[in-house]
Parts: structure tokens; sequence; C-alpha cells
């Protein structure tokens, strides 16, 4: 990508597997995703200004089996993003830097963004299937 | 700024502008705006992506009659406009930084950090006209 002669930045591979590397990297690759998925927001708003074939084409789309894996994607970006972003915002803050603490955070955020995926598609299902 | 005080390593003082150094606005010219905003926002889509996912659960099962009338109601229709001017701004933030770190030819960096304002502001307005289509019942 790059047409400059200046140097670059060592590759990933040289680095030692670390939690608190995978939570930065998912932090953006989710943020990028879900600034795609935005899209599927504005379409859904559009379609009930534009009236209940719209809607009706909308609900058709999200609930195919597609349609359902994107959403399922999207609910565990958001939920990650939610979690992590709250761990960058109370780093933001000065807190958990040590080490140990930074590691445990990087856990948290992941465990508890599976958790809610978990409990929100646990109530989709039980309240009688998605869309 | 006396000049008695000044000895070799505080060079850098003397070479900088007192009133770059005054305004605080770096080499990007917009400070810490861009980092500050981000934050912010981030704040606000803290509750309101909380908000956002229970009004979606709640409406789940909804027929077009029903989804219309819980975006037509006043504190959703605020909401939801809220979230969705967040959710862009934060994102334009958030896709920029990454376009600045990986994308290293400068027009294709120029276009790509236009092109997702653009898509944003657009998005921004076309979902504020139909939420008000939606609660004004047009």
């Amino acid at each position: 990508m790059a047409d400059t002669q200046r140097p670059l930045s060592p590759h990933m591979g040289i680095y030692k597997w670390q939690v608190q590397m995978v939570t930065s990297i998912l932090h953006r690759a989710t943020g990028i995703a879900l600034s795609v998925g935005t899209l599927l927001v504005l379409w859904g708003v559009f379609s009930l200004a534009h009236g209940e074939d719209s809607y009706n084409q909308f609900r058709t789309c999200v609930g195919s089996p597609i349609g359902l894996v994107l959403l399922f994607g999207w609910s565990w970006a958001l939920f990650y993003h939610l979690c992590n972003g709250i761990r960058h915002l109370l780093q933001d803050g000065g807190m958990g830097y040590a080490i140990p603490q930074f590691v445990r955070s990087s856990w948290l955020s992941i465990i508890v963004s599976i958790v809610l995926t978990v409990v929100v598609w646990a109530y989709v299902l039980t309240s009688g299937g998605a869309a | 700024m006396s000049t008695n005080n000044h000895s070799a390593h505080d060079v850098r003082s003397e070479l900088r502008n007192p009133l770059k150094r005054a305004r605080g606005l770096g080499s990007a010219q917009s400070g810490v705006g861009h980092w500050w905003t981000q934050r912010v926002t981030a704040a606000a889509l803290v509750f309101l992506a909380i908000w956002f996912v229970l009004t979606v659960l709640g409406a789940l099962h909804a027929d077009y009659a029903t989804a219309r009338s819980i975006v037509a109601k006043p504190w959703n229709a605020l909401l939801l406009v809220a979230f969705v001017l967040a959710v862009c701004w934060h994102a334009v933030l958030g896709l920029q930084v990454v376009i600045e770190d990986y994308v290293h030819t400068r027009w294709k960096e120029v276009v790509l950090l236009v092109l997702v304002k653009f898509i944003a502001v657009l998005g921004t307005l076309a979902t504020l006209m139909a939420v008000l289509r939606v609660a004004l019942g047009a």
C-alpha cells in the first residue's frame, strides 16, 4: 500500500501473542464492522418511513439466514466494542494501567461481550424466534 | 521567559514561538479536539447503545404499525436521532484514525477520508428526515 521509501514498523509476526494485542486489534476490527452495520440501522429507519412494503422487505432480509448470521456477528461486535470501549474510557481516566489489571480487563471485555451476546440471542430465541 | 534561566538543554522553548504553545494546537492545527470528541461521543454511546439494543429487543415481532408507533414516540424519536448522530460522528473519527494509519498513499488517504465524511453526513441527514417523517406522521 505504501509508495514511500521510509522504513515501516515491524511486522506483526515478531511479537509474542498477548491478550491485550487481541483486544486492541478487535476494537478496531469491530469498529470498522459496526460502521458498516450502521447502514443496516439506516435501512431500517428508511424502510419505516417509506411504507409497509419496504418495512416487510427489510424484515424479510434481516430475518433470512444470511441476515441472521450478519446480525449475530454485528450484535457481538456491538457488545465487544461497548465493553472494550468502557475499558478504554476508564483507562483514559488513568485507571487499570498495572500489567495484571490490563490483562484481566482485556479478558473481562472479551468474556462479558460473549455473555451479553448469548443472553440477547437466548432472549430472542425464547421469545418466539428472530424477525 | 527570562534569558538568565535558559540553559543549553532548554533550547526547545526558545525555538518554539510562545504563541504556538499558548494556542496548544500542535502540528495538526486541531489540538486535542479529535481525541476529546471521540471520548465524548463514546460516553454518549454507552447509554444510547444500551437504549438502542433494549428498544430493538422490545420491537422484535412488531408489525409495521407497531414499529412505526414505537419510533414515533417523542423520546424514542429523539434518542434515535441522537444515537445515529453520535454513531456517525464516532465512526467518522474512528475510521479517520484507521485510514490515516494504514493508507500511506496521500491521494487515496484524502479521497477515503472525504468519502467517509460524505457518507456519514448524508446518512445522518437522511435518517433525521426519515425519523421526522415517521414521528410527524407525514
